[in-house]
């Protein structure tokens, strides 16, 4: 007999026909569900029925006006040769109005103009995604957890696309779009503003990011560890806790003294995930604004240790000299 | 179906392990590690024998010329039309002549510069250059010992016996984009200049034509109005990419990355390539721009500027040209003379 113990999938519980879910006030049922065999392999292999509505269709709209300007500009900038696009792709970027245009709403569409669009039709495409994220939480009784978890990612982007390029007086501050140069930026970011990991807000993201993962890794061992006494449903073993649960806490008694409860592990969870992008946004929102040299910040706070100097002393050759 | 999808599946798996393992571009262990820095700071500098031994190869030095006497009749009582090396003897002046021919002369030795029927002739651009160049090789000898050290330079620094030099450079015309697309201020292409980044796709123009400073962190840390920006950032971050190319280093040979701008932090290596820095500049101004009129059309570049130098033109991938060796203690005849 089959049981959930592996850590590759196995099994596919797989219904007769497509599930409908429960029913729902003022809707109509629409099924067009479908399976996918391969598909079962990673999740569940039913696909659909899948709910657009207006803030949907909305966002889809919004995010494919932004895709379409910066893809085509990123074409432009290969003077649209394929070939060139699919090879420089990585490189290909969409940059932000240079310093001197500060926060000029309208400046040159080729030097700036495109990018402010691209940047608040994804920011209207993100946000009614948000908006029907919500609604569909509400539609299905559901608490909003999704959503607000989804709003701290939304913080980050806002803070390092328009709350700090705002508060600094120039959109030339904000993230470039790009894969490179949005990474390129990431580094003479922390480079300009004098290492980022001497930032303490910097410092709480990543151990919520790296908490992130390693709480996921924690819940996901556990949980396939006792799935072979039906702990993978830990809806269930929340209301009626059975030996999965208890042999799951006694683990982590045994092995720390302590333990997450079946339905604390996914708090725990969420606001490592939730914290993570809003701390991180509080650190890049003081950058430049209330500090300038994260380092030197650092230095006199006590953060930066001093090391023994191995080299000759070494001192500004511009300092005191006419160059 | 279920089939074809474990095939594709196993089809993707192994392509993409093939582009991984063979296109990465991966350097061939054992990598040789020198620390340089205090423990824990990641100060060192990595090389591996296969590297080490391409580079001894690439920087042989030339065969060496017998010295000459500065006794004995000038230069300028021999020969006619002595414009550059008129302290020198006749006897210093054919061997600085000699050197040329086997150092920049290239295939055609003396007559890339000279016409064979009347050595004095000016008629040949290359003879203009040269001249200029000797100059210019000794101005570096004499007033930029603050980079060159007592090692200095000779033509063979450059040119390693070719006419031109292999490291040299034009501004390009970028990425002109027609019409109202973006034009990106030049960011976003890879090349050899920027180590194949995303950033500034022409730091030396913008950087090496040009005078100030290029920091760009803050020295205090609160802020006290804008200071750099994030583009000016990234122009310094390139040429710092092409400095590291150039040099086959990596940041630390200069910098304690923790604080790049920190000078009390840094290495004394730092201080000589800030004077690198000024000194490409100067050169530059002085030697190679105004030589625009000389050059045909041909030598210059798309947007008609003069073929101008930047790290690599001396250094060739090792931060000590011809990996320390010192040519310019072997020919007083092009050193030691202030020009101007």
């Amino acid at each position: 007999m089959s049981s959930y113990q592996n850590i590759f999938t196995q099994v596919q519980v797989r219904p007769s026909h497509p599930e409908e879910g429960v029913a729902v006030p003022h809707m109509t049922r629409d099924t067009g569900a479908f399976f996918v065999d391969l598909l079962g392999k990673f999740g569940n292999a039913q696909i659909g029925p899948i709910y657009l509505g207006g803030l949907g269709i909305l966002s889809l709209t919004f995010g494919f006006i932004a895709f379409e300007i910066i893809g085509l500009n990123m074409l432009a900038s290969v003077h649209w040769s394929p070939i060139q696009f699919v090879r420089q792709l990585p490189w290909l970027a969409l940059e932000p109005p240079r310093p001197e245009y500060g926060l000029k709403i309208f400046p040159p569409l080729n030097e700036g103009g495109w990018w402010l669009m691209a940047g608040f039709f994804l920011t209207m495409s993100l946000l009614s995604w948000w908006a029907r994220m919500y609604r569909r939480a509400r539609a299905l009784g559901l608490g909003t957890h999704t959503a607000w978890a989804f709003a701290a990612a939304i913080w980050l982007y806002l803070v390092l696309g328009f709350i700090r390029p705002v508060l600094m007086g120039h959109w030339s501050e904000a993230v470039p779009f790009g894969i490179f140069p949005h990474l390129d930026w990431t580094a003479a970011f922390s480079i300009r503003y004098g290492n980022l990991f001497y930032n303490p807000f910097h410092m709480l993201s990543i151990a919520f990011l790296y908490g992130s993962a390693l709480l996921f890794a924690m819940h996901g061992a556990t949980i396939l560890a006792v799935g072979r006494y039906g702990g993978e449903r830990e809806i269930e073993q929340i209301l009626d806790r059975g030996t999965a649960s208890e042999r799951a806490a006694l683990f982590w008694r045994w092995t720390m003294g302590f333990n997450a409860t079946m339905e604390s592990i996914h708090r725990w969870a969420w606001w490592f995930a939730v914290l993570c992008p809003f701390v991180g946004g509080i650190g890049i929102l003081l950058t430049g604004t209330v500090v300038d040299n994260w380092y030197l910040w650092g230095v006199h706070h006590g953060i930066a240790p001093a090391y023994p100097h191995v080299f000759p002393a070494v001192v500004d050759p511009a300092s005191g000299a006419s160059q | 179906m279920r089939i074809a999808g474990i095939l594709l599946g196993g089809v993707i798996v192994f392509l993409l392990t093939f582009a991984m393992l063979f296109t990465a571009g991966w350097t061939a262990p054992p990598i040789v590690s020198t620390q340089s820095g205090y423990r824990g700071t990641a100060m060192d500098q990595l090389t591996t024998p296969a590297i080490q031994k391409a580079l001894k190869a690439a920087n042989v030095p030339p065969d060496p010329i017998d010295p000459a006497s500065p006794d004995g009749d000038k230069a300028t009582a021999t020969y006619q039309n002595v414009q550059v090396l008129t302290d020198l003897s006749a006897d210093q002046f054919n061997r600085v002549m000699l050197g040329l021919a086997a150092w920049v002369g290239g295939e055609q030795g003396c007559a890339y510069c000279h016409n064979p029927d009347n050595m004095a002739d000016d008629s040949m651009y290359t003879k203009k250059v040269a001249r200029r160049m000797l100059q210019m090789t000794r101005h570096i000898n004499a007033d930029w010992q603050a980079h060159v050290g007592a090692t200095g330079v000779t033509c063979y620094t450059c040119h390693r016996g070719q006419p031109v030099p292999l490291y040299i450079w034009h501004t390009q015309p970028g990425q002109e984009v027609a019409g109202f697309a973006a034009t990106n201020d030049g960011f976003g292409h890879p090349n050899k200049t920027n180590g194949s980044t995303a950033l500034s796709g022409d730091p030396l123009t913008p950087l090496l034509e040009a005078k100030g400073n290029i920091r760009v962190q803050a020295t205090q840390a609160l802020p006290v109005g804008y200071g750099a920006s994030i583009q000016s950032t990234e122009r310094t971050y390139s040429l710092m990419m092409s400095i590291s190319k150039s040099l086959g280093v990596n940041c630390t040979f200069c910098h304690n990355t923790r604080e790049f701008g920190q000078w009390a932090e840094s290495t004394p290596q730092r201080v000589t390539a800030w004077h690198g820095i000024q000194m490409v500049r100067d050169l530059n101004a002085a030697y190679l721009d105004p030589l625009q009129s000389v050059f045909p059309a041909t030598r210059l570049g798309p947007l008609g500027d003069s073929p101008k130098i930047y790290c690599a033109t001396c250094h060739q991938g090792v931060n000590k040209p011809l990996l320390g060796v010192s040519l310019a203690k072997d020919w007083p005849e092009l050193g030691g003379v202030v020009t101007k």
